[in-house]
């Protein structure tokens, strides 16, 4: 005889599956290895971390002016503190520095306005950050014109200006990167073989021969009298190099697209261009936002090298302030900060595209 | 919905295409009145697909004359943009565009190509998504259709631009047979309007209730064509009796 179908109401889970305990056994007790493990790591975090935390705020000197404010033996944040304009702005005069600041601040709000979703306008604030921006920026970091007074890049420097060439060098070669991979991809063997020369040259040289090509070499080979400025050559640099890298990761995003695709959106009539932006790249470049992103930080991080061609970035800033004889004996404080100052911006980017990575998700499965 | 014999939509003359050494079309010969439904069937690799893929220049004919509409395929890309608006197609795997929604896979080409306003573009969309008989899947993605839906969302996306012809290349074969049917309903109510269908497929039942003529290909030629009573009942050639002996049976 069959028994009655009877519903079974939902209850929650035994305690044990769920609780930190359960959590613990299961991850980091599992087996007589992995609790070694677990006990060596603690054991390692128990002999540096008390340490590391009384030198960088226990025992550390956070108030003062001078050196001899620094009696304690933990770090001395003085150092950084008295020198913290400097590491920001270069030699920017004091008295214009607001200028910067507010560059930055537009800039910030446009970006912010851009990655925040359910803000309207988004096109208007993107066409304002790529066509207008730069007029905006110009003027006021260099000035010269609407009575700003002429600041000379060889002023800038710190973290300001690696945060310019890093955003220039971000904004100009992408774009560049997506030309020269479908320029790699064309049919035209023109067209590609010069894609082809172009990045193999840039990917073949390291960064800092380029820099230095471009701050020694190109002056020789130009007529007297002519001359660019140091960090627009730098720019340039930058730009053509991190764009030939650019390109192979977004040919690898291009490649990944199945010929259906393209068979589909030429049977609808879109021609070469509009296929591209319309249908292929942005599935190409959402796949490779990871490898994009990687890049940007490379490219974030590649910023410092231009200490060869004597820019003072915030790497270069805080070396060229550790010779200071006032301050000699902080190296490690100046590290620390530049290295903590680098890490925002990069662990920044990186959780950015995680996150873009998971709006962008249409859970299709790829044919 | 009848066959309107004075206007010629699509000629091939003498069309031969080789694939490096290997000779696909050998001396093609066909032409569709407005109005027609011609079912192409024959063995895999004989070259039904490339034979319709060269009619939208998905595929490049070396030799022959290809007309569609009074337009001839040649290199002008011009040209060739002019036909494949007037040309739809419809692929064994959907092909759908997976980053865009089912109403923007079918307003894409609206909007860029035929350059309509939003609001239209859409309308048009929702027309179609209606004919197909899923408007309320408009904002999901591909991904969350099953294959059934996704070949229908296809089809509407095809026929929002229109098309004065419509190109099937096995519409049904990637499909588990429950939703073989949805898509051929689809089709056969197409049929009925009066749109002029190409159609590589070897749903046999479907043949025999919409096609005006059947072509049988084999070995990139065409082999026989013939109204559908007359191709299934007596047919001459005997390849076709083999190859309908194989799928009648299945
Ligand atoms: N791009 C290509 N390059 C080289 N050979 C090809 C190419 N595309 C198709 N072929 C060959 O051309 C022949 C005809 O292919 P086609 O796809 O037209 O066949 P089909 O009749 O549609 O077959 P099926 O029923 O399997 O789809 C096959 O032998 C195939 O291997
Ligand atoms: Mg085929």
């Amino acid at each position: 005889m069959a028994e009655a179908f009877v519903e079974k109401p939902d209850l929650s889970p035994p305690i044990a599956s769920v609780g930190v305990v359960e959590w613990l056994r299961a991850n980091l007790f599992s087996t007589p290895f992995n609790a070694l493990l677990t006990l060596v790591c603690l054991y390692l975090i128990y002999l540096s971390a008390p340490p590391a935390i009384e030198w960088l705020f226990v025992h550390a000197d956070w108030r003062g002016e001078t050196r001899d404010d620094c009696a304690g033996d933990g770090a001395c944040w003085v150092f950084v503190k008295a020198r913290f304009g400097q590491f920001m702005y270069g030699f920017y005069p004091e008295a214009q520095r607001w200028r910067v600041d507010a560059a930055f601040l537009i800039f910030i709000a446009g970006l912010a306005a851009l990655m925040t979703p359910r803000v309207p306008g988004k096109r208007w604030v993107a066409l304002f950050l790529l066509f207008v921006f730069p007029f905006v920026a110009y003027t006021l970091f260099y000035g010269g014109i609407l009575g700003f007074e002429v600041v000379e890049t060889a002023l800038w420097g710190g973290l300001m200006l690696t945060l310019i060439i890093a955003t220039i060098g971000i904004v100009a070669s992408l774009p560049l990167g997506v030309v020269l991979a479908l320029g790699r991809r064309s049919q035209m063997p023109i067209v590609r073989a010069l894609c082809v020369a172009f990045i193999e040259l840039w990917r073949g040289v390291p960064l800092i021969t380029v820099l230095f090509m471009a701050s020694v070499m190109l002056p020789l080979f130009l007529p007297e009298g002519v001359s660019f400025d140091k960090l627009l050559r730098a720019f340039i640099g930058v730009t053509l190099f991190q764009s030939a890298y650019m390109a192979e990761v977004i040919r690898g995003g291009l490649q990944a697209i199945p010929q259906g695709q393209y068979e589909a959106a030429k049977a609808l009539g879109l021609n070469y261009w509009k296929l591209m932006a319309l249908v292929v790249l942005p599935q190409a470049l959402k796949l490779v936002i990871p490898g994009i992103v990687n890049t940007f930080i490379a490219l974030f991080k590649d910023t410092t090298l231009v200490l060869i061609i004597g820019l003072f970035d915030l790497l270069g800033i805080v070396q060229a302030a550790l010779t200071d004889p006032n301050w000699l004996g902080f190296a490690v404080e100046g590290y620390i900060f530049a290295g903590f100052g680098y890490w925002i911006f990069c662990f920044g980017m990186s959780r950015y595209s995680q996150y873009i990575e998971r709006k962008l998700e249409t859970g299709h499965a790829r044919r | 919905m009848g066959i309107d014999s004075e206007h010629v939509i699509i000629q091939m003359v003498d069309v031969n295409k080789w694939f490096g050494q290997f000779h696909v079309l050998k001396d093609i010969n066909l032409t569709v009145h407005k109005g027609e439904r011609i079912v192409v069937c024959g063995p895999s690799g004989s070259g039904k697909s490339t034979m319709i893929r060269c009619i939208n220049r998905l595929e490049e004919h070396q030799k022959g004359k290809i007309v569609v509409d009074g337009v001839e395929l040649t290199d002008d890309l011009k040209q060739i943009d002019t036909i494949r608006r007037e040309v739809g197609m419809v692929f064994q795997h959907f092909n759908l565009f997976p980053h865009l929604t089912v109403l923007e896979n079918c307003t894409l080409a609206l909007s860029w190509v035929r350059k309509q306003p939003r609001a239209e573009a859409h309308k048009i969309a929702m027309k179609y998504l209606e004919r197909v008989k899923i408007p309320e899947q408009a904002d999901k993605y591909p991904g969350q259709l099953s294959g059934g839906q996704q070949q229908r969302v296809a089809i509407a996306r095809s026929l929002c631009m229109s098309p004065k012809v419509m190109l099937f290349d096995e519409p049904t074969s990637a499909l588990d047979p429950e939703m073989i049917k949805e898509v051929l309903d689809v089709m056969v109510e197409l049929a009925r309007e009066g749109m002029t269908m190409l159609c590589v497929t070897h749903e046999m039942g479907f043949a025999k209730t919409v096609a005006n003529r059947v072509i049988f290909m084999d070995e990139g030629q065409i082999v026989e064509e013939n109204e559908p009573e007359e191709f299934f009942n007596n047919p001459r050639n005997e390849r076709t009796q083999l190859f309908l002996s194989q799928v009648l049976h299945h």
